[in-house]
């Protein structure tokens, strides 16, 4: 379902150097990245703050093209495809969102049936499923920006959903999140990927999404994978009886 | 593809969105309203004091003046002739344009549907009441033909998408500038003094009157007035005003492909 093959990503910044003189600056976010992901997976992808995990992500959605190798996402090219992508995937980021600030939740879902072109049959099912399993009835009707902040995530999740997509990325979706929204949250994605066999991609930097969540784990440092295993694989890699967190807090620090 | 049908629904609904979200700052619009009203009143004042010491100046008389006034007061919330930005430029500062270059859509033809239907609201809540008020105190210059009205219409729709067009372009122009405040004052600058907003282009001489009336500015204020007072061809307006909204529209076309470009391949 996702296939990245040797992908690297590099940024040139110019600096200034002197009176006219600028210096080139190359950054590599993401240096010779290789994973596949099989359909019906579900992926933690874990890193440290600047290890390359949004940069990534903007691979994968197509906003960004790697300037070495291959990325292919649903069999397609993502930058190049960026248009017929959309309709295959859903992408909910935590610190953003994509719907309507000002008007009620249930408006910006109609537009997603509009953009996506859903057909209002399958559009009516799978919102009455998701007004169910993630609980909106209550808000539905409510502009987005008097939303809690967890409502406002479980409405970008159904937003994300609406037009079906064979494969989720989530970008930290639990970030500010409270116990019980995170409980939710995590049950409601847990049924999604057991039941309709959505594969999904998610980064975080709670390890109790990771714990609860994902058969496989990532670990990408410096914009290489430094991991790639299953949770148990995970664990194995620290003293026994290590927590979770110190047992990523090793991965990180290069330590182990 | 989608259907062409389908795309025109996309679009229409979120003019319709544009449309509903301003319809949540009543309180706002309608300040906006009481002060185009007061800052009308007193702009009249200074036009008929200007006009009874020069009849006749630019070709107006001093109705045709104080309708030039009301009707430019009625172009600032729908075509924010004071250079108000459009919500993308924030958007491009905080990097949240990246989820609108990823929808399946265009975003050019997003935002302007988008600032359509914000136009529309502003033009029944902060165009209508003002002239009304000002027909109510000063007495406006009555259309000539009842054609007059549709006419008037077509250039003021062109006005408003001459102004989208610049709009757009100075708000992509924050992938590029780091800080685009500066830009965002001079647009403010040239929009509301090439405009016509300050005076009516009409009185001024010799080249400079020239160059103005020449600007996509006027294509936004200058032109629709003149339009209704009939001080100026419907076509050769409509084809002056056509040509600059198509020529912004284009550039912002060329611009998008640039910012996405930009984005996407240079990560910036």
């Amino acid at each position: 379902m996702i296939e990245v093959e040797r992908a690297g990503r590099s940024f040139t910044h110019r600096r200034k150097a002197g009176v006219l003189r600028r210096e080139r600056h190359v950054v590599h976010a993401v240096r010779d990245l290789t994973f596949s992901v099989a359909p019906g997976e579900f992926v933690g992808y874990l890193g440290p703050n600047g290890a390359g995990k949004s940069t990534t992500i903007k691979m994968l959605t197509g906003i960004l093209t790697p300037t070495t190798g291959r990325v292919r996402v649903a069999g397609l090219d993502p930058s190049r495809r960026r248009t017929a992508l959309a309709r295959r995937i859903g992408v909910v980021f935590g610190q953003r969102t994509t719907l309507w600030w000002d008007l009620p939740l249930r408006d910006s879902f109609e537009l997603v049936r509009h953009l996506y072109n859903v057909d209002q049959g399958d559009f009516r099912r799978r919102l009455a499923e998701l007004e169910e399993l993630l609980d909106l009835g209550s808000f539905l009707h409510i502009p987005v920006r008097q939303l809690s902040l967890g409502q406002r995530m479980r409405g970008d999740l159904a937003a994300a959903l609406l037009h079906a997509p064979s494969v989720l990325v989530l970008d930290e979706p639990t970030i500010g999140l409270d116990v019980v929204s995170k409980a939710a949250l995590r049950a409601f994605l847990r049924e999604l990927n057991a039941e309709r066999g959505t594969t999904v991609l998610l980064t975080t930097h709670d390890l109790g999404d990771v714990e609860r969540l994902c058969s496989r784990v990532m670990v990408i440092d410096h914009g290489r994978l430094s991991f790639d295993g299953t949770l148990g694989d995970l664990r194995a890699t620290a003293p026994e009886e290590s927590s979770i967190e110190d047992v990523v807090a090793r991965l990180y620090t290069g330590g182990g | 593809m989608p259907p062409r049908e389908t795309v025109f629904q996309l679009y229409l609904r979120i003019a319709l969105y544009g449309f509903r979200k301003h319809s949540t700052y009543r309180a706002a619009a309608l300040a906006g309203a009481f002060t185009n009203t007061v800052f009308g009143i007193l702009r009249a004042y200074v036009l008929i004091a200007l006009w009874e010491a020069r009849p006749g100046l630019g070709g107006y008389d001093v109705v045709d003046a104080v309708t030039f006034c009301f009707l430019s007061q009625a172009a600032i919330g729908p075509m924010q002739m004071f250079g108000g930005s459009l919500d993308l430029a924030r958007r491009v500062r905080s990097g949240d344009v990246a989820i609108d270059l990823m929808r399946p859509a265009s975003l050019q033809l997003w935002s302007l549907a988008d600032d359509l239907g914000r136009a529309f609201y502003l033009l029944l809540v902060r165009s209508v009441p003002p002239t009304l008020i000002g027909a109510a105190l000063f007495g406006l210059t009555a259309p000539q033909t009842v054609w007059r009205w549709p006419e008037f219409g077509a250039s003021f729709a062109l006005g408003l998408l001459t102004s989208f067009g610049w709009r757009y372009l100075i708000a992509l122009s924050a992938c590029w500038i780091d800080d685009d405040r500066g830009v965002q004052a001079l647009s403010g600058v040239l929009m509301s003094f090439f405009s016509g907003m300050i005076l009516p282009l009409t009185i001024f001489p010799g080249w400079l009157g020239a160059v103005a009336q020449a600007t996509p500015w006027a294509a936004m204020v200058q032109v629709p007035v003149d339009v209704y007072l009939g001080t100026r061809g419907l076509w050769e307006a409509l084809a002056f005003q056509g040509a600059w909204a198509a020529a912004l529209l284009a550039l912002g076309a060329l611009a998008t492909a640039g910012a996405r470009r930009k984005v996407v391949i240079q990560g910036g």
